[in-house]
């Protein structure tokens, strides 16, 4: 329990030191303001990776309609920061439990169904999401929607890393290890007492709601939302981030997050041609590393000290050799 | 009181009577096998015994409860564990995470107790750490805590596997097949372990097996089935030579 603490300190120290270097960069314009707001989308997407990973890398369910329920904590955090005048953090946590409680609704029934029928039936409910946004007048329909941009890096930061810890933590936890235990084998998990239906609701509510908050803070972050923003192809993109990242994977996914969030703006200078080299890193990787970047694995300070220590062992002979 | 009494247990499949009229009592410490030819219906026993299929009538009465028809995971919990016929672990887990997972209804720590680290979550999980451990201990496993259960050896992923059923706590161990794939000498020291653990642990076992050295060996009553009916009953000695249970192994004498 200490050690925790001491490891909570040094955490939140690192962070800081992190967020200011950053932020220090971001003010006297080292990093430019369209550099900046990459960096924003990369942390917003590293919400949805993450969130996404604990049902579909943990607890082992495909769906496929998770833009759908950034798109409800978009919607409902905008509505709730225009429309009620309500201070900006009501306004994301609004997102996330409207996001979090419908994502139950549709779980309740949807979680009964396993594998390709559950990933047909999540897309479904995604598009259906979207065609009732898309029919609401209140909140601009297809027109979209404007909101106040108030998100600035900090938000950004701080709800990166908090979703980041909560999601570790619940995975840590003994309610994590059951969700894990399902993607292994659903029956050995029942029969050891687990209650897998409970399990997969938990972590497909607990998924939506973080999908909530991302979708808030994206709200504030573009100014203007539409709701072919969180169309399929959306969906699609956090998959692809999870998957390559490491099913089961967090620190897989922020790094695969990172680069996919920020290729398509590095490569731009390649024109047309980076619509091709995408793709085609997309097959070499699942060619050659079929279970992500990570696979299972994370990073954390003990895997880099052996990871060290290997690196010097192996130094060490070399030297003896010679 | 008897620990588990089943009572006319029947199941059809569509138009197929898979299993008839089965009927078990077992007491408390009690070690019963459960024999017969490929397909009578074994294993679709156990499945109805922990809840996987719900008889078609019938029923299973534990430890006074009668608990006919419900669900896998609550059987569990009202203590009956099992292993599997083709090993079920998880494999992409460690070896004590496998053994961790069963402790998961027994733990008293909530999600946001676990989210806010409060002390409850350090104390909860030091104690699933410690007894998952001493749990590995018995099985001679404790060095191999950290690998991964699919890199274990055959024989000790079977041992992890009543390792892990044992973790849940149960009074009624259901094994089912444990030494399939085993080697003479294996076996022999599964026979070890068996009657071991049941001593230990003081619980009861029922155990489907295909060696006949292990069941005539360790068994106080065998049940033999057949074509999903009993075709007979008894101690080992007895089942060695009934005429019925001779000719559902070998065929009738013409």
């Amino acid at each position: 329990m200490k050690k925790f603490y001491v490891k909570l300190l040094i955490g939140i120290l690192i962070f800081t030191l992190i967020f200011l270097v950053l932020n220090y960069f971001m003010d006297t314009d080292v990093i430019n303001p369209y550099k900046a707001r990459i960096i924003m989308l990369i942390g917003i997407n590293i919400i949805l990776g993450v969130s996404l990973n604990l049902v579909l890398g943990f607890t082992g369910q495909l769906t496929l309609g998770h833009a759908g329920f950034m798109a409800i904590g978009a919607y409902a955090a905008a509505v709730v920061s225009v429309k009620l005048q309500a201070p900006f953090l009501v306004a994301l946590i609004a997102g996330g439990v409207a996001s979090g409680f419908i994502g139950m609704l549709i779980g309740l029934p949807v979680l009964k169904l396993k594998g390709d029928y559950l990933a047909i039936t999540t897309l479904a409910f995604g598009q259906i999401i979207l065609n009732v946004i898309n029919n609401i007048e209140f909140i601009g329909g297809p027109r979209g929607f404007s909101v106040p941009p108030k998100t600035t890096f900090i938000w950004v930061f701080v709800f990166t890393i908090l979703s980041y810890f909560i999601i570790n933590s619940i995975i840590k936890s003994s309610h994590g290890r059951a969700m894990v235990s399902i993607r292994e084998d659903e029956i050995a998990a029942e029969a050891m007492g687990i209650n897998a239906f409970k399990y997969k609701v938990m972590a497909f509510t607990i998924a939506s709601f973080f999908a909530g908050i991302a979708g808030g803070l994206f709200a504030h972050f573009q100014g203007y939302i539409t709701p072919n923003i969180f169309d399929f192809m959306k969906s699609v993109d956090i998959v692809t981030s999870v998957v390559l990242g490491g099913m089961g994977s967090l620190s897989g996914t922020v790094i695969a997050t990172t680069v996919i969030t920020y290729l398509p703006e590095g490569l731009r200078s390649l024109s047309e041609y980076r619509m091709i080299i995408y793709p085609i890193l997309l097959i070499i990787m699942m060619r050659f590393r079929p279970k992500g970047l990570m696979g299972t694995n994370e990073i954390s300070f003990k895997g880099i000290q052996k990871f060290y220590k290997k690196l010097k062992g192996k130094g060490g002979k070399n030297n003896a050799a010679a | 009181m008897p620990l588990l009494k089943a009572n006319n247990l029947t199941i059809k499949f569509g138009g197929l009577v898979a299993v008839s009229d089965f009927t078990l009592n077992m007491g408390d410490n009690d070690l019963y096998g459960l024999i017969g030819p490929n397909g009578a219906g074994k294993t679709t026993i156990f499945n109805m015994l922990t809840g996987v299929y719900s008889p078609t009538s019938g029923d299973i009465v534990f430890s006074g409860e009668n608990i006919t028809g419900i669900k896998p995971y609550e059987i569990t919990k009202k203590k009956i564990a099992r292993t599997f016929q083709n090993i079920r672990l998880f494999k992409q887990l460690s070896v004590l995470d496998n053994v961790k997972i069963s402790f998961d209804y027994q733990t008293k720590y909530t999600l946001a107790e676990a989210i806010l680290k409060l002390p409850r979550y350090f104390e909860q999980e030091a104690k699933i750490a410690e007894e998952a451990m001493e749990i590995l201990k018995i099985f001679d496993l404790q060095d191999k805590a950290e690998e991964f259960s699919e890199n274990l050896p055959y024989g000790e992923q079977r041992r992890l596997e009543i390792a892990r059923a044992l973790a849940a706590r149960p009074k009624l161990l259901l094994l089912d097949e444990p030494a399939a794939g085993m080697n003479p000498q294996e076996t022999q020291e599964l026979m070890a372990l068996i009657r071991f653990i049941r001593k230990e642990f003081n619980i009861s076992i029922l155990l489907i097996e295909h060696d006949m050295r292990l069941v005539m060996g360790v068994c106080e009553r065998i049940i033999v089935v057949d074509y999903g009916k009993i075709i007979a009953e008894g101690t080992p000695d007895e089942i060695k030579k009934n005429p019925k249970v001779i000719e559902a192994y070998l065929g009738e004498e013409n």
